[in-house]
């Protein structure tokens, strides 16, 4: 009973030192993440994981040999960036200049909205400010009730 | 915000619109400037349609240029053919290696464009496309000069010509070994 159980602990302590050198089975969900964030560099605007073009297939082929050789996702987009400079990033990253593409959008809208609601403002106030002109008095009450009737039947 | 500011803010509001469409449409996007040049070449080894190895290691010492091309790339690939094999012509007894590699390609097409332009110089396909992507390739044809340290001097994308060929060349044989 000791025995066996010695030889079992053995064994899982021999497949746990082995289990990290032995290739790891490739998940296509982590090659199609990763190639969901790179261009395909043939096509318009589609990424590797969506397009159907020869060159996607062999990226991602490459894509799926690095994972199995141990590289962890951020280091196969590293390889590509490497090859390709930061264009293979289908979303630029949010450093330096690139933080204008993320910034901007949302202090133009802001922008927009100040803007606005001053606008608002002064037209409401405008409006509340207009002047009507003098109320008629009575001869002109009069002058008024007079032609009035005068145009009736 | 004074009324006569305003009247002017908003039409000014266009003007940075404007730059950055100006800007934008001005720019080509397919002109991608290459992170690889001044770094050195990355290493491959590929064997030719004629069976025999092609590597880069081999030629370390060498000015050394490498020609992306796919027989269905009309024209560039085809206006460059012919002065491909010129320059190999012109430069092979003074050090200088040029090789061809078919990428996105089939084989058999691949070797009817070799044989109708009747090149000597070695050329390989790729056909898991790792050395394209090695060399950042997006297209074809794309050229890379590459200098006798082994780095990579000069991209052109799209055809080379006889002119563009000498002057690179030239430029890299000048340098001391």
């Amino acid at each position: 009973m000791t025995r066996a159980l010695t030889l079992t602990l053995l064994l899982i302590a021999a497949l746990a030192a082995v289990a990290p050198l032995g290739a790891a089975p490739v998940s296509e969900e982590t090659v199609h993440e990763i190639g969901g964030q790179l261009r395909c560099v043939v096509c318009q605007s589609l990424s590797v994981a969506d397009s159907p073009s020869e060159t996607a297939n062999q990226m991602r082929g490459i894509i799926r040999e690095r994972l199995a050789a141990g590289d962890s996702p951020e280091q196969v987009k590293a390889y590509f960036v490497e090859k390709y400079g930061l264009w293979i990033l289908l979303s630029p990253p949010r450093q330096g200049f690139n933080l204008l593409v993320w910034v901007v959008p949302f202090v133009a809208l802001g922008a927009g909205l100040v803007l606005v609601l001053l606008l608002v403002r002064r037209w409401s106030r405008r409006a509340a400010q207009s002047n009507p002109g003098p109320a008629p008095d009575a001869a002109m009450r009069a002058r008024i009730q007079r032609e009035m009737a005068e145009r009736e039947p | 915000m004074s009324a006569r500011a305003l009247r002017w803010a908003i039409p000014l509001a266009v003007v940075p619109v404007l730059a950055l469409l100006a800007y934008g449409f001005r720019t080509d996007p397919r002109d991608i400037p290459s992170p690889l040049l001044g770094k050195p070449a990355s290493p491959f080894a590929l064997t030719a349609f004629d069976g025999k190895p092609v590597s880069l290691d081999a030629l370390r010492g060498k000015v050394v240029v490498v020609n992306f091309w796919a027989s269905w790339c009309v024209p560039a690939c085809y206006d460059e053919a012919p002065s491909l094999e010129r320059a190999w012509q012109a430069y092979r007894e003074r050090g200088v290696v040029l090789i061809g590699v078919n990428i996105q390609d089939k084989e058999e097409p691949a070797r009817r464009f070799l044989a109708q332009f009747r090149h000597t110089f070695p050329n390989a396909p790729d056909p898991s496309g790792r050395v394209s992507v090695d060399y950042g390739v997006y297209g074809v044809p794309e050229t890379f000069f590459i200098d006798r340290q082994g780095r990579v001097r000069f991209k052109q994308v799209g055809a080379v010509t006889d002119e563009l060929l000498k002057l690179q060349v030239e430029k890299l044989l000048a340098e001391p070994a």
